[in-house]
């Protein structure tokens, strides 16, 4: 019960408060979505702290690709493989609560500006460090599959599928899990 | 008077049933479905009105659907209907995905099956092509950039390299490459001087 509750790392009160604190942080950071802040979050969870692994990080990710709901509850896979549901607790009330406050209060003034100089550079100059931040997400997820050719085959394969196709993403996710579970690739 | 009669909810449970519904449909993304429900089923709002609510939604910092649910449920209920319509994007997914990540775990520890490992790792793979799509198709809206191809290119490779390559911090890297990349902007949208 307890790994449910804590996780099974055995992380005492100042690991979740900095679990908390520094997701907290990301989430105003979030500029195009929570997926941009993940390869922080690797940096953080994997390499500072060292409460996961290169594969679990990446699997935390695919598990909520492949569940129903809003991508973002990757934070919440996360948070429940480093602390139980109280990591759940921290992570998610870390990545959720300052965005949506600032949302709340920003609604009304973005409505009214959004043909305003200053609000246009802002999204113009913000902009191409999404796409930059989206291609690293997207390589620090790969990383630790990289030394297989299977790998490469089955991301040029789902690439094919969402740039050629309106097939939905669960194809592909299928066919990865397939293929991982029988050794080919991952 | 343009504006044509829209539906709305009757109840802050509406909202909380509309987006658990919505939000358990969405596989691998929920935009989509949130269109299909909202405009097209519900008829709460036009679809002139759900792509500005997105493209506000975009601007700010965090998850983009759930703030599009907040932004939608303060306009029918302000803060309670927008705390309603997040819960319901919410709680029911993430009882699922918890549920998911339980089992995993388990299964993964359990050496009679190595097979979900190897499931999730296969999955993980697919996972980084997934978002490398998503930057793809986000490339031609760059072309488009007031800033110019080759200066939004270099922003976005330099972000790239920082995080992707030195692993740099976060917060350091937005300071240093937003502010520049933001004042480029600042000064190509005036010196375009809109031709219209």
């Amino acid at each position: 019960m307890n790994t449910v509750l804590f996780g099974p790392l055995g992380l005492g009160p100042a690991d979740f408060a900095q679990l908390l604190g520094h997701f907290t942080l990301l989430s105003l950071l979030a500029i195009g979505g929570a997926i941009t802040t993940a390869p922080d979050m690797q940096r953080f969870v994997v390499g500072q702290q060292g409460w996961l692994s290169d594969a679990q990080f990446s699997a935390s990710v695919a598990l909520a690709q492949a569940a129903p709901g809003p991508n973002v509850l990757f934070v919440a896979v996360i948070g429940y493989n480093v602390g139980g549901l109280v990591g759940v607790l921290a992570t998610l009330a870390g990545t959720l609560l300052p965005s949506s406050l600032l949302t709340l209060h920003a609604t009304r003034w973005g409505e009214r500006q959004r043909e305003s100089r200053l609000l246009r550079a802002f999204t113009t100059g913000l902009a191409p460090l999404t796409l930059g931040l989206l291609v690293a997400t997207s390589w620090i997820l790969f990383e630790p599959a990289a030394q297989r050719l299977g790998s490469a085959l089955l991301a040029a394969l789902t690439l094919a599928i969402m740039l050629r196709t309106k097939w939905s993403p669960l194809v592909p996710i299928g066919i990865g899990a397939l293929a991982g579970a029988l050794g080919w690739a991952g | 008077m343009s504006e044509p009669a829209l539906a709305r909810p009757h109840s802050c449970g509406a909202l909380f049933v509309a987006f658990t519904r919505l939000a358990l449909q969405g596989f691998g993304g929920v935009l989509p479905v949130a269109q299909r429900e909202l405009v097209e089923r519900l008829g709460w709002l036009t679809r002139e009105q759900f792509l500005e609510m997105l493209s506000v939604a975009q601007v700010l910092p965090g998850p983009n659907v759930v703030n599009l649910s907040l932004m939608i449920g303060d306009r029918f209920f302000g803060w309670r209907g927008a705390a309603s319509a997040m819960a319901g994007m919410l709680l029911a997914p993430l009882a699922v995905v918890l549920l998911l990540a339980l089992l995993a775990a388990q299964a993964a520890q359990s050496a009679s099956l190595p097979w979900v490992a190897g499931a999730l790792r296969g999955m993980a793979v697919v996972a980084a092509a997934l978002v490398l799509a998503t930057a793809i198709k986000l490339l031609p809206a760059l072309r488009k950039s007031p800033l110019g191809l080759p200066l939004a290119l270099a922003f976005g490779g330099a972000t790239l390299l920082a995080i992707g390559a030195l692993r740099w911090p976060l917060p350091w890297v937005v300071l240093g490459i937003g502010p520049p990349a933001m004042a480029c902007a600042w000064w190509r949208i005036g010196a375009v001087k809109r031709p219209r």
